[in-house]
Formats: C-alpha cells, sequence, structure tokens
C-alpha cells in the first residue's frame, strides 16, 4: 500500500513539474529571446512542397545570411522538387554551402501526402515523428523557420519538447500560407492552439482577425 | 473582338497548367468544342496543355476555322518560359502558379479542382478573384468564364514581400533592424 502511496506522489510531482515547465517554456516563448543580439543562429528550415517553397525561398532571399547559420535544409522525402528548385534557383549547391557557412540537406518521411485520408495519416505519422526525432538530435537547431505542410509538425513537437526537457531553447517561426485566406491550414492550427510556435505570421487579415496571437505580415509573394 | 484577320497575324497562346499532380476535369473541360471554340472568337490562336499524370489526353490539332491549334506536355523542369509567352494563362488553384502567373501581369483564369479532399486552395482563388486579379472558375463553368471575361479589366497585381516577416523575426531574436 505504502509504496504504491509513494508512485501516486511520485507520479503526480513529476507531472506537476512537467506542467510548470510547460507553462513556464510557453510563457517565455512569448517575449523575445536575447536582450543583447546573437551573432548567429543554427537554423533548421522545413521546406514543404510546390507553392510552400516558393513562399519559403522568398523568405529567405530576405534573411541576412551570416545571422542564421548554419543552415539546416530538411524536405519531405517524396518531395524531391523543392530541395532541388532551392540549390538551382541562385547557384550551384556546392557553392550555397561556402555562401552560408555550412549547409545540410536532408529530407525526412512525410506525415500526410496531400491527398491522403486522416485515418491512414496516423501510421505515416508516427514513422514521421521516429525519423524526425533522430534528425533533431543531431542539428539541434536554435531557429526553426517553417510554412506547413504536415512535415514541420513533428519536427515543432519534438523542438518543444528540447525546450520543456532543457535539452536546446529554439525560436520556432511558421509562416502561414499565402493560400490560407480564411482559416488556418492543420500545421497552422495546431502551432497556434498547442502555443507551440514563438510567432505565426499570416498573410491575410482575416485571419489576423480569428487568431488574435497571429502576426499579421501581408502578402510573401 | 474586332476583325479576325487582323488578330490571327499574331500568336496568341493560351497555356494551361495542371501542376505536379494530375487534374483530368480541366484538360478534358479545356478539350471541348464550346471551350476551343470561345478561345478562338476571343482571338486566341494556340492552345498549350500541361497535363501532369492525368490520364486523359487532349487530341492534338493544327488550327482550322473556328478551333485554335492545339498541343500538350506532361512535365516540364520550368513552366516559367511557358507562362511569360502565354497569352491567356489557365491554371490549377496552386499558389505557386498562381503568383507567378500574377507577378508576370498575365490575364488568369484559376479552375479550382473540386476533387481535392481538403479544399482550401478555392479560398485564395475566390479572394484573387474578388480583388479582380483574376477569374476564377470550376470545370464546368469554363466555358462560360471565357466568354464573359474581358481580361483589360483585371486589376495588376502588386507583388508583395517578406520583408515585415524578416523585421519581425529580427525584432524577436534581438538582431538590429536591417
Amino acid at each position: 500500500m505504502a509504496s504504491s502511496n509513494i508512485g501516486v506522489l511520485l507520479t503526480i510531482g513529476v507531472i506537476t513539474v512537467l506542467v510548470i515547465r510547460i507553462i513556464y517554456v510557453i510563457h517565455r516563448s512569448r517575449k523575445p529571446l536575447h536582450s543583447k543580439s546573437p551573432r548567429s543562429l543554427s537554423t533548421l528550415i522545413v521546406l514543404g512542397s510546390g507553392g510552400h517553397t516558393a513562399e519559403m525561398l522568398n523568405l529567405l532571399y530576405v534573411l541576412q545570411t551570416e545571422r542564421f547559420k548554419p543552415r539546416y535544409y530538411i524536405a519531405a522525402a517524396t518531395d524531391n522538387m523543392s530541395l532541388q528548385k532551392h540549390m538551382c534557383l541562385r547557384i550551384p549547391c556546392s557553392e550555397a554551402l561556402k555562401e552560408v557557412g555550412g549547409a545540410e540537406f536532408m529530407q525526412i518521411y512525410r506525415s500526410r501526402e496531400v491527398g491522403q485520408s486522416y485515418i491512414t495519416s496516423v501510421g505515416t505519422t508516427l514513422v514521421a515523428i521516429a525519423h524526425a526525432l533522430w534528425l533533431m538530435i543531431k542539428i539541434r537547431p536554435q531557429v526553426i523557420l517553417c510554412n506547413g505542410p504536415g512535415t514541420c509538425i513533428p519536427l515543432c513537437v519534438i523542438a518543444f519538447l528540447f525546450k520543456v526537457l532543457g535539452i536546446r531553447w529554439s525560436s520556432i517561426f511558421y509562416v502561414e500560407s499565402i493560400a490560407r485566406v480564411r482559416k488556418l491550414s492543420l500545421s497552422g492550427l495546431l502551432l497556434y492552439k498547442l502555443h507551440m510556435a514563438d510567432q505565426l505570421f499570416v498573410q491575410w487579415p482575416q485571419l489576423k482577425e480569428k487568431y488574435p496571437r497571429a502576426h499579421y505580415v501581408g502578402l510573401l509573394m | 473582338m474586332g476583325d479576325i484577320d487582323d488578330i490571327t497575324k499574331e500568336k496568341r497562346v493560351v497555356f494551361v497548367t495542371v501542376g505536379t499532380t494530375s487534374f483530368d476535369a480541366l484538360v478534358r473541360a479545356v478539350d471541348t468544342p464550346e471551350v476551343k471554340n470561345e478561345l478562338f472568337k476571343k482571338g486566341y490562336t494556340d492552345i498549350l496543355i500541361q497535363m501532369g499524370r492525368g490520364s486523359y489526353t487532349p487530341t492534338r490539332a493544327s488550327a482550322e476555322n473556328g478551333f485554335p491549334a492545339l498541343d500538350y506536355f506532361t512535365f516540364s523542369s520550368s513552366i516559367a518560359d511557358y507562362l511569360k509567352s502565354a497569352s491567356l494563362v489557365i491554371s490549377h488553384a496552386g499558389s505557386g502558379s498562381i503568383f507567378e502567373t500574377l507577378r508576370l501581369g498575365k490575364p488568369l483564369i484559376v479552375v479550382v479542382n473540386e476533387d481535392l479532399m481538403d479544399n482550401h486552395q478555392s479560398e485564395l482563388a475566390e479572394e484573387l478573384a474578388e480583388r479582380k486579379h483574376l477569374y476564377c472558375a470550376r470545370p464546368q463553368t469554363l466555358y462560360k468564364t471565357i466568354s464573359d471575361m474581358d481580361p483589360g479589366s483585371l486589376v495588376p497585381y502588386q507583388p508583395g514581400g517578406a520583408k515585415p516577416v524578416a523585421e519581425l523575426i529580427y525584432r524577436y531574436l534581438g538582431f538590429p533592424e536591417d
């Protein structure tokens, strides 16, 4: 009896500590990260398909390269278009590597294909999470830039857990796709509702009205 | 439209693109005599279809009375050149090809694919249609959209940019502003 009581107490204690830590992480994430300006931050960029990539590229072109390095790119394994596009749009891959002071290109299993049903998504999502965990342990980025689709969710969840467990503090920036005018995407909604994105940007005023914690930035394209 | 003899002297290409997947309903709609004839009446001389992985193959044809010439291909590494040389673009509702076309200042009809599971794509096309940057159609209403359209009345799209996002990210991370 006594040992089971201790077990219960321990469980309650651990849960309480975790809850407090999660609340702290969410609270801390709302405020700017540094008081002094950092030199450069290791950055993970999650690339999506077609239109998503074009939007991300528009953002990457205006972000100063020396502030966000080394850079790690992750694209969905079945989406070979976006990595190639990024590499050939500006300069060949080897040049790009030199330019950004070390960049690595990786692929990740997709949690959901366009058009795949939500039910079969569960299994593929589990595989994607395991793979994402492996990549995140290797990278441990300080900044995560993503703009959907589902590929970024496992990565962001893991990044959030790293924050909670004190493994690595990272800032998660999510740019909702320009295609979302009236409703957030599933990825955007999850990150918003779970307070996982430090900053969530929307491109249409209708969304800002509906999701007041989002930042309205106008059209990226 | 004006004198057809004058118009047919130069090539006026309608470029149809379905993107990286397939959109048979769109290709089928373009390949109907009604739509082809309507495009001809509007002064277009050629129809070029990027049909993707679709199973419906349109009929290749050279220009004949009442119909523009028609040609097709499946994929191309870059559709930019096709967009640049087009006088009218009929596109699927993907944001990539929508904005690539708008930024080139080409008249655009976006056809929404109603077979997609999560049909958020119509949101963007409808919003941009409301702002008169493009026309929004469904495969079954494409004919009517073409016959009613007046490309000259479309409002040119002013390209946006990511500067505001970058500024917010800098401020958040403690970098000085540009």
